[in-house]
């Protein structure tokens, strides 16, 4: 099962309006991407925490509809 | 606490630096857990693997544990550092060097 890059952006800001969303499909197949989250809302949270908030803005379908997620977190500068 | 959860408990505790992956440090299963491998080897620390894939209780188990949702999880000291993704981030910031450090985490023998 795979999902579409416009969809785990529109998940994504759904849980992080504040975020700077950059998706990129790492292998061309819809199921293998990299996520870049930038948002000001992240600061002062230790990188698991960050990376949690956006696991938990894709409703739990990190690990299932969405197999491989290279996620980066950070601040605005 | 649940059958898996106190086996995830003990293997955490009793392991100075333990990865939960899928496959084994000598044939890692998906590219994460061995880009995981690939950053402990670097790193010359001495570690535990734990075979996902052999063990659906675990396997199951250890996302709730820590309310982490993918695999590779790597444990230091019977703490939670992170997935993949915030090991290659906290290496390349040296932080992970430092964390192993500050904690006293002995090199491989």
């Amino acid at each position: 099962m795979a999902m579409a890059a416009g969809e785990i952006e529109a998940l994504i800001l759904q849980g992080i309006p504040d975020a700077r969303v950059e998706i990129t499909d790492l292998a061309g197949d819809g199921d293998h991407y990299a996520a870049r989250v930038v948002a000001e809302s992240f600061r002062g949270l230790p990188r698991v925490r960050q990376h949690q908030k956006v696991y938990e803005a894709l409703g739990g379908r990190m690990g299932g509809a969405l197999h491989a997620l290279q996620l980066t977190t950070s601040t605005p500068d | 606490m649940t059958d898996a959860t106190t086996r995830i408990d003990e293997l955490v505790r009793s392991n100075d630096v333990v990865l939960f992956m899928k496959g084994t440090a000598l044939f890692p299963q998906c590219g994460f857990s061995s880009r995981a491998i690939a950053i402990l080897d670097h790193l010359g620390v001495g570690y535990e693997t734990v075979d996902v894939l052999q063990d659906g209780e675990i396997r199951q188990g250890i996302k709730a544990y820590s309310d982490w949702p993918t695999i590779p999880q790597l444990y230091v000291k019977g703490e939670f550092v992170g997935g993949s993704d915030i090991m290659m981030e906290m290496y390349e910031a040296g932080e992970l060097q430092q964390l192993l450090a500050d904690k006293q985490v002995a090199k491989a023998g």
